[in-house]
């Protein structure tokens, strides 16, 4: 297991466990009690510590390396998934997986960002930072979601929209604008889930919805703390101050009435069981799902332009 | 002293230690070629550098002077003002940061909107306020922005946009962002009106801005050589760690990769764009 440097008394306690494991139970010493015991301390060690994470432990949870991503999710929750890779103009980019498939009996599209697992994989999912081209493929399936009546559901896990060359020659900003605009107004219920790094701009870009929920270790920010800390401090190190002055965790959001919803994470972060959290989503995305099917789409839409008419909080007199 | 020296106006006289002193408010340098410039010259040719054309920065509401009709002016939202609903605090604390930005402005907020009249063509105009927080966009732009929008349907008015804007305001954090969809929003909903939106982006419009209603203009213009773009340079140097191609991200730059329909220099803007509008919307212009 990786551990992050919060984590280092479970650790040891983990590794403990480990050692004793090889070791055979004498008169002297019942290992298996000696182990239930451990594992009990660690249970409740892990529990305390998770019960008190500041923001920007938990952004370090969200960028966890065992995190589970997009892919993980598509493979547990939906059934004859089709990836579709064409944005028709330039190319395909494997930072943003699109497709349809299906939730239980429903026809749906899935889009999300996708980093990459090991080295060579993070190098061509260009660590989940898409480009305009994934924009446009993510739009293109939006909208072959709405002539087919197919609801979309997506998964933000993103550093941030990428800042190169290329991406700006092609027109990263109006790529994300269209895609805000088109969102806006698509004839399709959309939900959106922050899975793990919510990055500006970026995340956006596949994120207005109908329904927006984040898992509770997951982060959503207008910048990364980092970047925050290095324009407003003038030094990356304060990225800890920056964390707590944005609010960037899911209690915070949901507090301000930023997002609809929290889905709880098994003990330890949602990398210790993909199934677990896989099965959680589902259920949670099934259930939405219904809630949001009971009304006409023309109602849906309405609803969405008249939630994203009052977001903004100001004084006016 | 000598004749010379009498007819010298006193403002401009050399100093006992032989030094020129440039009094100030009366003449201006040129940040780009260094020509000293006549203050008031340079206010008439709207912060135009006559030697080199370079366009300086406008404040939001001498913009709007100079481009709307002189009657009929009203200004929009004026009661909208910034809340620090996080309490945000960095080395300085937001609410002090607002309060010495509307100090150094006179405004409330980084937008400025007003309706009026173009050569005669019903309009409404926003103007983003650089001086104000670098022209961030919190929850009181977006919002000034969006009754725009909702006042030119009104007004059956064509909406005009001049952007200039490091991006979405970090003291507001996710409030700014979500501000981006709050715009798009209010352009999706105007487009259905069959009413022109000029988006016109000065130098700089970035981040936020530009990935939201900046470059959602059913005509997009740039003014001369302004920087536009999702991230800025520098971001885009430390990630890609090579030198940026020479005019990157510059007007002429977007000009040549299709993101945007055209440049005009500022003195053109307001015959240009009622130009655009009356061909657009089928009306002619009053003059």
């Amino acid at each position: 297991m990786h551990f992050l440097d919060f984590e280092k008394p479970i650790a040891e306690l983990e590794a403990k466990i480990e050692e004793l494991s090889f070791v055979e139970s004498s008169q002297e010493i019942d290992v298996n009690k000696e182990i239930m015991a451990l594992k009990k301390r660690s249970h409740d060690l892990t529990k305390s510590i998770f019960s008190s994470l500041t923001p920007w432990q938990i952004a370090q949870i969200s960028r966890h390396p065992r995190r589970p991503y997009t892919r993980d999710y598509i493979e547990r929750i939906f059934v004859d998934f089709e990836e579709l890779h064409g944005e028709r103009y330039v190319a395909d980019d494997p930072a943003v997986i699109a497709g349809i498939g299906r939730l239980g009996n429903q026809s749906v599209a899935v889009i999300g960002h996708q980093k990459g697992r090991d080295t060579k994989e993070r190098i061509m999912r260009n660590y989940g930072m898409p480009k305009p081209e994934g924009y446009r493929k993510a739009l293109r399936v939006m909208k072959l979601a709405e002539r087919f009546n197919m609801p979309v559901l997506t998964f933000i896990d993103t550093p941030g929209a990428y800042p190169g060359i290329e991406a700006e020659e092609r027109g990263q900003s109006e790529a994300i604008a269209r895609n805000l605009l088109v969102m806006s107004e698509l004839k399709s219920p959309i939900i959106a889930t922050v899975i793990g790094e919510g990055g500006s701009g970026g995340a956006l870009a596949i994120g207005v919805a109908d329904h927006l929920s984040m898992l509770q270790y997951s982060i959503y920010s207008v910048i990364s703390p980092e970047g925050c800390a290095s324009i407003l401090w003038k030094s990356a190190d304060k990225a800890q101050e920056a964390a707590q002055s944005l609010g960037i965790d899911s209690k915070r959001l949901k507090e301000l009435g930023l997002i609809d919803r929290i889905i709880d994470e098994p003990l330890g972060g949602a990398h210790r069981d993909y199934d677990d959290i896989a099965k959680r989503l589902k259920l949670i995305l099934i259930e939405e799902l219904e809630k949001l099917s009971a009304s006409p789409i023309s109602q849906i839409v309405n609803q969405r332009q008249e939630r994203l008419r009052k977001i903004g909080k100001f004084e006016d007199n | 002293m000598n004749w010379f020296k009498k007819i010298l106006p006193s403002r401009i006289k050399t100093d006992g230690n032989g030094r020129r002193t440039v009094p100030e408010g009366v003449w201006t340098k040129c940040q780009d070629c260094g020509a000293v410039l006549y203050r008031e010259e340079l206010d008439k040719n709207l912060e135009v550098c006559p030697k080199c054309n370079h366009h300086m920065k406008i404040s939001a509401r001498s913009r709007l002077q100079y481009f709307l009709d002189e009657e009929y002016k009203k200004e929009i939202g004026i009661n909208i003002k910034p809340i620090d609903i996080l309490k945000f605090r960095d080395t300085k604390r937001y609410k002090d940061r607002l309060s010495q930005a509307k100090k150094n402005t006179g405004e409330n907020d980084a937008i400025v909107v007003m309706s009026g009249n173009l050569k005669g063509l019903p309009v409404v105009v926003c103007a983003f306020e650089f001086g104000f927080m670098g022209g961030s966009m919190g929850s009181v732009v977006g919002e000034k922005f969006v009754l725009g929008v909702e006042k030119a349907i009104e007004l059956n008015a064509s909406l005009i946009c001049f952007s200039s804007s490091g991006g979405a305001r970090m003291q507001e954090a996710l409030f700014s962002l979500m501000q981006m969809a709050k715009t798009a929003a209010a352009l999706a909903n105007f487009r259905k009106y069959r009413l022109p939106f000029i988006s016109v982006m000065t130098h700089p419009t970035t981040g936020g801005v530009s990935a939201s209603l900046a470059t959602l203009g059913d005509i997009n213009i740039a003014e001369p050589n302004a920087l536009i773009g999702f991230a800025g340079p520098r971001v885009i140097e430390q990630t890609v760690r090579e030198k940026l191609p020479e005019g990157f991200q510059r007007s002429e730059f977007l000009l040549e990769h299709g993101d945007i329909d055209m440049i005009i220099d500022r003195r053109e803007l307001r015959t240009k764009i009622a130009e655009i509008i009356s061909v657009l919307t089928h009306q002619q212009t009053s003059v």
